[in-house]
């Protein structure tokens, strides 16, 4: 109310709508907004809610009926978390998760970042050639490398006998997930931060040069500090497709407990258990929490690498 | 961090090579030793980063390590590991002779990008093709008959129906759903708009997984006589007097409840686009739409609509590309039973269950040559804005 006497007068004059009728304005569009904002969030909450119900009541009732009586403690409890946490190799499906996403995020940034520079700032014949095919691979779905990477990793590649790869019993290891996501990730990866840098004015790279600075120095202390919004960006997607991919960790690291990925431990809750909600659910919302909070407090760069990827190019 | 003298010792020695440094030796003996270096360049850092990655992961494996552990020398070597080679390569090219050192050091910074992309796009695409030509096991060539087998086969025909259907349906609905939203939106203040628009935007951090186990919880389902119904949909279905329906073995609606899942996802990412599509068109011209007598319909569909129709097609084209790829969701929800089917997940079941390789493969070609002329569309979209800048 202090910011409405602070208001300057000439407010006044117009004519501000009162409290009532402001809340009546627009009110169609109010209410469109509010019943597809509500449409979008209620699977949500009802999972939310779920996970802090006994196993119980969840069986006994639907997760609506609790709405009536908000402050019922009995009705409320942890058990659910602690038995997720306890009773399965839930825990380590969270730290397998990190160990895979972190550096598979981390990886493909890093070789972008250098390819990103040499297609605009450094000469070498074939640049333009070569930097076209690599955003055309942009079109190669995932699925087409899952056969021939996953023969690879098994028993390696051969060519007219002789061996090109080896055989390294790659399968199941982090490195395996780490490679397979830089690959997927590098074509978009490349597209956004050449994209960048190379609107980046040329000016201060000659001056740069003039100054006596080699490419690596001019790349890590002049570029990459220039580009961290857009280094942002792709970060954030490149976690949140890590963290919630599904496929490339079932096919490369398989479903065993001590390296599977915490979606596959989710889904083998499903499968193992039937419907057991009270499990479930809160296995499901500890699974959103750490990509949620990125999400939200990393939104501004998200958001403008989705605007500068999607709509502009 | 004991690199930082030694670069420090390299800052000082190195300084650019002129640019008309030329070594001695005959113009091919150069030209053949410049290729040879960069191909050396180009190779060396991935070969070495992946064995120091894989003896590394060796030991982890060996070891029966703590999982806490694990996770840090992991995040230290696949983090650190990788700046360090590029560091490592970028000295060693410092020690060539100076008329070859910048031909050949583009090849350190794009050659690791490039291994990478061969191994992991250009060969497996040219692999998977081939294989598809293959039977079971991939060892004989059998011609056409996968795709003879796939344009027959009632699972195979389901699924690609049924991805059709996705294909259609889901951009749709989220693309309008989506406009729908950030153009009303738009008409709000800063806070409700920034807090409605969250909730839409949500779901795009959850994994499809989490998302698929959100929504069978949704369409839960007991028999009559079996208890409360504790799913949403069918509490809502008996309160108006209906008797309770499995919702996700209803051919072919069950469909339906699929798409729902991922129009729950991707609504998000064509709202924010549009969003920022719309707030980018001029107001001047929307106040000149209006005091010519326009009203807002008018506004949206005459000027609105028109300005933002390329971010409109390219939000398009994007979902429809992820819709026709899509796997988790089927997989966790129904595994592709009761005719709810898609081809990427037919690929999987045919490579995994199955252990049909040729036929696998024939699928992931279908996916991709699907994906081709989108691609085309929308690079001559692409390219015809450019020139028009």
């Amino acid at each position: 109310m202090t910011a409405a006497t602070e208001t300057p007068r000439h407010e006044e004059l117009k004519g501000e709508p009162g409290f009532v009728a402001r809340i009546a304005e627009n009110w169609p569009v109010k209410l469109i907004v509010l019943i597809i904002a509500a449409l979008w969030f209620i699977p949500t909450l009802g999972v939310l809610i779920t996970s802090f119900r006994p196993r119980i009541l969840i069986d006994a009732s639907g997760w609506w009926t609790v709405l009536g009586d908000l402050f019922d403690t009995s009705a409320w409890t942890l058990d659910n978390y602690n038995a997720v946490l306890d009773g399965s190799d839930f825990t380590n499906s969270f730290m397998n998760t990190l160990a895979v996403t972190i550096p598979a995020t981390v990886i493909p940034i890093t070789v972008a970042a250098f390819a990103a520079y040499a297609f605009s700032w450094m000469d070498f014949r074939g640049r333009q050639i070569i930097f076209v095919v690599v955003v055309g691979l942009l079109v190669v779905p995932l699925q087409m490398a899952l056969i021939p990477i996953l023969r690879l990793y098994t028993s390696g590649a051969e060519v007219f006998g002789v061996t090109i790869f080896p055989d390294l019993d790659l399968n199941g290891t982090f490195l395996a997930v780490w490679l397979a996501h830089t690959g997927f990730g590098l074509p978009l990866a490349v597209y956004l931060l050449r994209n960048y840098m190379g609107s980046l004015p040329s000016s201060i790279i000659e001056s740069a040069k003039i100054d006596g600075a080699t490419h690596f120095q001019i790349f890590t202390r002049l570029i990459v500090p220039l580009s961290v919004p857009v280094l942002a960006s792709f970060a954030i997607f490149q976690f949140l497709w890590v963290w919630n991919d599904f496929l490339v960790a079932l096919v490369f690291l398989g479903g065993t407990p001590d390296v599977r990925v915490i979606t596959i431990a989710l889904q083998g809750l499903i499968g193992n258990r039937g419907e057991l909600f009270h499990l479930l659910t809160a296995g499901a919302f500890i699974s959103m929490v750490l990509p949620l909070a990125v999400f939200f407090s990393l939104q501004r760069f998200f958001v403008r690498g989705l605007t500068a990827g999607g709509v502009k190019g | 961090m004991e690199e930082t003298p030694e670069r420090e010792s390299v800052v000082v020695e190195e300084l650019p090579p002129p640019e008309d440094a030329q070594p001695r030796g005959g113009p091919l003996l150069r030209l053949l030793r410049l290729q040879l270096l960069r191909i050396g360049a180009t190779v060396a850092v991935p070969i070495v980063a992946f064995i120091v990655l894989w003896l590394t992961f060796d030991f982890l494996r060996d070891a029966e390590a703590n999982r806490v552990l694990v996770v840090l020398v992991a995040i230290v070597v696949g983090v650190f590991g990788v700046f360090a080679l590029y560091f490592g390569m970028d000295s060693l090219t410092n020690l060539l002779p100076e008329g070859l050192r910048e031909g050949v050091r583009p090849f350190v910074f794009v050659g690791p990008a490039l291994v990478i992309l061969s191994v992991y796009l250009v060969y497996p695409a040219i692999n998977t093709t081939l294989l598809s030509f293959k039977d079971a096991r991939g060892n004989a060539f059998v011609g056409l008959d996968n795709f003879t087998d796939i344009f027959t086969d009632s699972a195979t025909l389901i699924s690609i129906r049924n991805s059709v259907i996705w294909v259609i349906v889901v951009p749709l609905v989220a693309v309008a759903v989506g406009l729908g939203f950030a153009t009303l939106v738009d008409k709000l203040g800063r806070r409700a708009e920034a807090i409605s628009k969250s909730l839409i935007f949500m779901p795009m951090a959850i994994s499809m997984v989490g998302a698929s186990i959100v929504w069978r919880f949704v369409y839960s389902f007991r028999p009559e006589g079996f208890g409360e119904q504790i799913g949403l949909l069918n509490g809502i279905w008996q309160g108006l007097g209906a008797a309770p329906v499995s919702w996700l073995q209803q051919e072919p609606w069950n469909n339906l409840m699929l798409m729902v899942v991922l129009v729950w996802l991707q609504t998000g990412f064509a709202m924010v686009i549009l969003s920022a599509a719309i707030k980018s068109v001029p107001d001047d011209i929307l106040e000149a739409a209006r005091i010519d007598g326009a009203n807002e319909i008018q506004v949206f569909w005459r000027v609105v609509f028109p300005m933002i129709s390329s971010s409109i097609v390219v939000v398009g084209t994007t979902i429809v590309i992820t819709t026709w790829k899509v796997f988790d969701i089927v997989w966790v929800m129904t595994g592709g039973r009761n005719g709810t089917g898609v081809v990427a997940q037919q690929m999987v079941t045919e490579f995994f269950t199955n252990k049909n390789d040729g036929k696998g493969a024939a699928l992931a070609v279908i996916l991709l040559v699907a994906v081709i002329p989108i691609m085309i569309v929308n690079v001559k979209r692409f390219r015809a804005q450019e020139e028009q800048r």
